[in-house]
């Protein structure tokens, strides 16, 4: 599904995002990319959306190799991987539905098709009260679902949320890593960038950590279990 | 039809951005508009110049219709006059009066013996004018011969010279159209940047973006072009009446609506292109 094989992304300036990055996670995985800020976690979830180019090395999501991608397939690959941004990137001059129902449009969706679709997301996510209320409009928590409505609402292959509890509080974040939790159980490959140490220390689930742009820990529940 | 609904709210939600790109367009067309009727109504003039008697010759009072009839059919004969048209004294007389039929005082004084009798001359080659004019001015009868050529000449050079500052003011402003149109929407590309971001990070194609921006321009355009061509078919109604009392005889007005709607569709098909080319240009560059 995801594999990485000898990552390295230096930026402009010399500032090295990642190095020798190795790394697979397999279709339906739950993987927690813990790291201090700075430690190049949104750089790689950067790199497997393609908003980037790696300096070296290979990157295959999705069956898509993004280094060899032509730029005309680039929304293709977008399609199948959502994305819960840290800063959400939501249009606050449109309504929920309308920042919801965008990808649909972009995919080509007839408009009766997009509604029914995005009202059973907003359902999904218990948003569905907002529906024509602007982002100004919502709380953190509800906002953080908008945005995790939004990356699932043409139910991508894989789901990458990038800081998606970053400034919420602890009861919120715990609803949030639930509701990741019960998309993955549905068959979406989950990779949720924190670094609320509680909440990843809570869920046996695998964890990649980063610093300085190097891959640290690759560790799976079985091998934490095991270490016990 | 979505790209359609986009562009309608951009235009929408900047309003003074729409009003000055519409306005250019407006002007531009205006002035094209205008040009076009003009140069429309030249060639009307030119057409009725051209279907007046070449050479009208006016007979001193003691020419004998005898001898009038004798140069008539010397001239006849030649095979380089087309027709000729004997208008007597008292022909003249009518066609004065038809001419000042509203003005009574010009009517007055005058009868048919002070109006001369004249023959009115068409060559088959306007090549042939001045040699045909210069042989009736060697005749004893003929007091006075009118060349009406000059008319057309002049005419004819002032329709050219009109066509050219038409021409290359329409082009200026076109440009200023292209550039203006550019600048407009580059800034709201601009305004756009963080949207338009973040819909190419959720998969949104290039020409997904770049659709709506091409369709506004192409909106502004035909928009500009409806209110050029409105504004100059308003004027030239207004100024019809007088123009028709001015240009006398001339069969310039009314000018007919099917004509005026073919020219509104000509002109809509250029703004459209204008537009979508201006937008095209900006698209390109600021949304690469």
């Amino acid at each position: 599904m995801i594999k990485l094989n000898k990552v390295t992304k230096k930026f402009t300036l010399g500032t090295l995002g990642l190095f020798d990055i190795n790394l697979t996670v397999e279709k339906g995985e739950f993987v927690f990319l813990v790291g201090p800020t700075g430690s190049g976690k949104t750089t790689l979830f950067r790199l497997l959306i393609r908003d980037i180019l790696p300096s070296g090395g290979t990157i295959i999501v999705a069956d898509y190799d993004i280094v060899k991608l032509p730029q005309g397939k680039i929304s293709h690959l977008r399609k199948k991987v959502g994305v819960v941004f840290q800063s959400l990137k939501l249009l606050t001059d449109r309504t929920i539905f309308e920042n919801v129902v965008l990808p649909l449009e972009f995919s080509g969706f007839a408009s009766d098709e997009a509604r029914i679709r995005v009202e059973e997301v907003l359902s999904q996510l218990g948003i569905s009260e907002h529906r024509n209320k602007f982002p100004v409009q919502l709380s953190g928590g509800e906002l953080q679902r908008v945005a995790i409505a939004r990356s699932l609402v043409l139910s991508p292959d894989i789901l990458l949320a990038d800081e998606p509890t970053g400034n919420l509080d602890q009861i919120t974040s715990r609803e949030i890593v639930k509701l990741l939790l019960d998309i993955n159980s549905k068959g979406t490959t989950v990779i949720m960038a924190t670094h609320n140490f509680d909440i990843v220390n809570s869920m046996k689930k695998r964890i990649i950590s980063l610093e300085k742009g190097r891959l640290i820990r690759d560790e799976s529940h079985k091998e934490k279990e095991g270490d016990k | 039809m979505k790209s359609f609904r986009t562009a309608w709210k951009h235009i929408r939600r900047s309003p003074y951005q729409a009003f000055a790109a519409v306005f250019i367009i407006m002007q531009t067309f205006f002035v094209a508009s205008l040009f076009t009727f003009v140069i429309f109504g030249s060639a009307k003039i030119i057409t009725y110049f051209e279907s007046l008697p070449q050479v009208t010759a006016f007979f001193k009072n003691e020419a004998t219709q005898e001898k009038i009839d004798d140069l008539r059919s010397q001239i006849e004969s030649s095979n380089k006059v087309s027709s000729t048209k004997f208008v007597s004294k008292q022909d003249a007389l009518r066609i004065y009066k038809q001419k000042f039929k509203d003005d009574p005082l010009l009517l007055e004084f005058v009868t048919a013996d002070i109006l001369p009798a004249s023959l009115e001359i068409s060559t088959t080659n306007i090549k042939d004018l001045s040699e045909i004019s210069n042989a009736l001015q060697n005749t004893t009868i003929i007091k006075e011969v009118v060349f009406p050529k000059d008319i057309v000449t002049n005419l004819t050079n002032w329709t050219d010279a009109l066509r050219k500052i038409g021409l290359a003011l329409i082009l200026a402003l076109l440009l200023d159209s292209v550039f203006i149109m550019i600048i407009i929407i580059g800034i709201k590309i601009s305004q756009k940047k963080d949207e338009i971001e973040i819909m190419r990070l959720l998969g949104a194609t290039n020409w997904y973006i770049r659709w709506p921006f091409v369709l506004e321009g192409m909106l502004y355009g035909m928009i500009g072009a409806v209110f050029g061509w409105s504004l100059s078919v308003g004027l030239i109604f207004y100024a019809g009446p007088f123009l028709s009392s001015f240009l006398q005889g001339i069969q310039i007005f009314p000018i007919s609506w099917l004509l005026l709607l073919e020219f509104l569709g000509i002109e809509l098909m250029i703004a459209a292109f204008l537009g979508i080319f201006s937008s095209l240009l900006a698209v390109l560059r600021y949304l690469k």
